[in-house]
């Protein structure tokens, strides 16, 4: 499942990066999504997948999966929900000042092509 | 302690300086700055006695301990000739300042701050016996040398002038604390002495070389060598008393006080002998020869001033040659030594004078330019006087003692011709035709610069004023400068014993061991026509007869192309430097995101992936891995289909939505891999992002609202794949690759008794690891309080506002 779950991110992490190459912006921000969900997806794979029952204690239960990291993936969650809804209303203000989504015109410097 | 305070004596009357500048209008301010030289001059005499007994003074004054670095008075022979020099030309200097720079026209405050500054970083450099103090004074000097060069900063000469100036000598002053931090490196010291002490280990030293070239290339570079001269003649833009004092009497000494004074430990490698002579003939011979050619008469006194410390520096070469030779305190190569120290003294005194004289010319005509210039010798019969006197020492003639010196270099540059270490033998001679050639051109200049402003026909019409003589105060200090070059060469004994012999004994330690052991008596007439004296008639005679030919050959400076000249060569370096920097950043600094990323995303991929090759750490195992279910592969499938749909999405909705789709497979995943509050959070938060995501969407411009067919960028995604890879592999390797089991067992053990909870996640972010928690709430409120700033913040728009109405 591991060995699984790495190519799954490493194809997450390629899909990101293309989108942040892109031209539109909102392509940009949805680019830095993919790479969060690709970042949580591998901390929760590099804690490994083993045990049977969620980390809540119960009665009988005595193997529990790993919850560091899932306490690790949740505080990573909020903090890059932050960052993104930053972002997004930051875009927002772009389009609404500057009229444009293009990432080859939002250039700080007229003098450069 | 006293004399270490001394050193700063001059900067810290300088603080009073501005304010008597601005209350005290009625005396010009040079009368209060004056005392401070003088006193210091008079305190340096009181030290004379001693010295040239051969006693050392030494204080120290603490600065870093820890490190060794201190600042230390230190005067022997050479130390105490400086120091004299420094306060003694700087006297009269300011008493020409006084009379040379207008009361009400020049902002004489900061003059004098600057001239007082350059005093305390002049005489540090030559007291200090600890290198890291030497090289800050040694900067100081730069500094404020930059100061007055561009002290008329509305001229664009000035500021030229000032910039060449400061490039040039920090650069040598840089190369210079390199050299030291060296020595350090070999010495383990930063004193002087101690290190001079231990020169017979240093040469040993792998280093060695290193030092040795690093330190001559800051003395190159302050005393205006070859082919570091290009900024002194641009420096004479400066104030006539500042380059008087600076640019011709103290700081482009410095760099042949570092070389006397680093030349018992230098001495003993026969490069250092072959580099200082050389380099100081070459220097010689080139400054003599171009000062013909010049038209303005500080440029001329520049050129001079140049070929005059080359001839210093071949003598402090041959000095140190003294060191391989057989016996040499017994045979001429003791004169050496003397000669360039009794040559340093007799050029300070003349071309203190002579730039004086070019300064008050200029002040009485309102030209420099020797064109216009010719007859002032019935108009002005004083100047005339100590120019003549100045300019026939400097040519080396009788009686001034410009003679002396000129001997005993003569006599230095035969001494070379039995060194053994130039080899091939005829070096030595090639340096003296060349070193006799150049005291040809010296003499040609001499006359030039003195006969043709001060004889021949006046030209009133082309003189900007009506010339006449100068002020009585203004002639004082070349006045008295003028009697000491004469009193030089009626008692040269006298001023060798006081001042010249300790200082010989300073340079030369491996020859004498006290100044009475420097057994050189110098005589206007040795009884007989010594090969030197021959040499002189033959300089008087040929310089004679090219002098009158002079505007038949004068035009021979045309024929070599203004372009290939070494001015020419360092505009075109600091052009190439500026534009060049300019032009390579243009490159890579394109101003796009795009590309930005495509350079992080490289490095990052060429780094990780080259890592994992050089270390051969890529490791791939099948054991311990968990099992796969038929959930996990639906869901994986599920996941993939919706990125693809990401990146392929024509429009940009169906992007948002697939982007949600691929949030709630993430939160499946947590659910399939038993992370309920994961799970819990993450299907809470892509339901507020996809919301956001299709606020921002809504309020797309309308002039892009079309949406525009994506191009597939084969670069975009050679990147992405690579990055996707170095990910894959990197993810692998780790988890076949784990080396030590988890902490959490002690969760899981202790989150009943110790937390008192029963969800180990929830304890974890609350009890254990509390503080992450704390800030992670921090960012969350940050990024609120930045959206309501964002969106309510409209300064621009009210600005734009008020402009409209």
């Amino acid at each position: 499942m591991e060995i699984i779950m790495s190519v799954i991110i490493g194809f997450l992490f390629a899909g990101a990066v293309y989108l942040m190459l892109s031209r539109s912006l909102l392509r940009v921000i949805i680019g830095t999504g993919l790479l969060s969900h690709g970042a949580h997806l591998l901390i929760l794979t590099m804690g490994g997948f083993g045990g049977d029952a969620p980390p809540v204690l119960t009665d009988g239960v005595t193997d529990f999966v790993d919850p560091l990291p899932q306490a690790l993936i949740l505080t990573a969650i909020v903090i890059s929900f932050g960052v993104t809804a930053f972002f997004l209303v930051m875009a927002y203000r772009a389009y609404q000042e500057l009229e444009t989504d293009n990432m080859k015109l939002l250039k700080g410097n007229d003098e450069y092509d | 302690m006293v004399s270490v305070l001394l050193l700063f004596a001059p900067v810290a009357a300088a603080l009073f300086v501005p304010m008597l500048a601005r209350r005290v209008k009625a005396v010009h301010t040079g009368w209060f700055v004056l005392a401070v030289p003088l006193l210091l001059f008079i305190y340096y005499l009181g030290y004379l006695p001693s010295v040239s007994d051969g006693r050392t003074h030494i204080a120290e004054l603490p600065w870093i301990p820890s490190y060794g670095i201190s600042f230390v008075s230190y005067i022997d022979g050479l130390s105490l000739l400086f120091s004299l020099l420094i306060t003694g030309i700087g006297s009269l200097v300011v008493l020409y300042s006084i009379f040379y720079l207008d009361k009400t026209k020049e902002r004489l405050g900061n003059f004098y701050v600057y001239l007082l500054m350059f005093m305390t970083a002049m005489l540090g450099v030559v007291q200090s016996d600890n290198v890291i103090s030497l090289y800050l004074f040694w900067e100081l000097t730069s500094i404020s040398s930059f100061l007055l060069i561009g002290y008329w900063y509305t001229r664009d000469r000035s500021r030229y002038g000032a910039l060449k100036s400061m490039m040039i000598t920090v650069f040598g002053g840089l190369m210079m604390l390199g050299g030291f931090i060296l020595l350090y490196l070999m010495g383990g010291t930063f004193s002087i002495r101690e290190l001079i002490g231990m020169a017979p280990e240093l040469v040993q030293h792998p280093l060695f070389t290193w030092a040795l070239v690093l330190v001559l290339l800051g003395a190159f570079t302050k005393s205006a060598q070859f082919p570091f001269y290009i900024w002194l003649p641009d420096a004479m833009e400066a104030p006539t008393p500042v380059s008087a004092y600076l640019h011709s009497a103290t700081m482009v000494k410095a760099g042949l006080y570092l070389v006397a004074r680093f030349t018992p430990i230098f001495a003993a490698s026969e490069l250092w002998v072959w580099m200082v002579t050389s380099i100081g003939v070459l220097t010689l011979f080139w400054g003599s020869f171009f000062a013909v050619k010049q038209t303005d008469l500080k440029g001329i006194l520049a050129f001079s001033t140049v070929s005059q410390l080359g001839l210093i520096m071949s003598l402090l070469g041959a000095a140190a040659g003294a060191f391989h030779a057989e016996g040499a305190a017994g045979t001429i190569f003791k004169f050496a030594g003397f000669a360039a120290i009794f040559h340093l003294f007799n050029h300070a005194a003349f071309k203190g004078s002579l730039f004086m004289i070019a300064g008050i010319v200029d002040h009485e005509t309102g030209t420099r330019d020797i064109r216009k210039l010719g007859g002032l010798m019935a108009l002005m019969p004083v100047s005339f006087t100590i120019a003549l006197i100045g300019s026939l020492s400097m040519a080396g003639l009788p009686p001034f003692g410009g003679f002396l010196s000129k001997e005993l270099f003569l006599t230095g540059m035969l001494s070379l011709r039995q060194l053994d270490l130039f080899a091939p033998a005829s070096w030595g001679t090639i340096l003296l035709v060349a070193a006799w050639i150049a005291s040809v051109f010296t003499f040609i200049y001499s006359l030039y610069f003195v006969l043709r402003t001060f004889t021949g026909k006046h030209k009133p019409d082309e003189l900007p004023k009506q010339a006449h003589e100068a002020p009585a105060g203004m002639l004082i200090a070349p006045g008295i400068l003028a009697v000491i070059v004469i009193a030089v060469f009626f008692i040269p004994n006298v001023i060798g014993k006081w001042i010249v012999k300790p200082a010989v004994a300073a340079v030369q330690p491996f020859l004498f061991d006290s100044p009475a052991a420097v057994d050189v008596h110098v005589a206007a007439w040795h009884g007989g026509l010594t090969p030197e004296l021959t040499m002189t008639i033959g300089v008087v005679l040929v310089g004679l007869l090219l002098f009158w030919l002079l505007p038949k050959w004068q035009g021979l400076y045309g024929l070599a192309p203004e372009a290939l000249s070494l001015n020419k060569l360092y505009d075109a370096s600091m052009y190439l430097a500026e534009g060049g920097a300019n032009r390579l950043s243009r490159t890579y600094m394109g101003g796009l995101i795009r590309n930005y990323l495509i350079y992080m995303f490289t490095g990052i991929v060429i780094i990780i992936l080259g890592s994992l090759v050089a270390k051969d750490a890529f490791a791939i195992s099948f054991e311990g891995l968990s099992p796969v279910g038929p959930a996990e592969i639906g869901l994986i499938l599920v996941l993939i289909a919706a990125a693809t749909t990401t990146l392929i999405a024509r429009k940009r909705l169906t992007a948002i939505i697939s982007l949600g789709a691929v949030g709630y497979t993430v939160a499946l995943l947590f659910v399939v891999f038993k992370a309920p509050d994961l799970a819990l959070t993450q299907l809470a938060i892509e339901t507020v992002s996809v919301a956001l995501f299709l606020l921002a969407f809504y309020h797309l411009p309308k002039m892009s609202r079309h949406d525009e067919k994506r191009k597939f960028r084969i670069g975009n995604a050679i990147v992405a794949g690579a990055v996707g890879l170095m990910m894959s592999l990197l993810a692998m390797s780790s988890v076949s690759q784990r080396a030590l089991p988890s902490i959490s067992e002690f969760y899981k053990e202790t989150v009943h008794s110790e937390a008192g909870g029963g969800n180990i996640v929830n304890v974890i972010l609350v009890d254990y690891r509390g503080f992450d928690t704390l800030f992670e709430i921090a960012v969350l409120s940050i990024a609120a309080i930045g959206i309501i700033g964002m969106i309510r913040l409209r300064l621009t728009r009210k600005e734009d506002g008020h402009e409209k109405q």
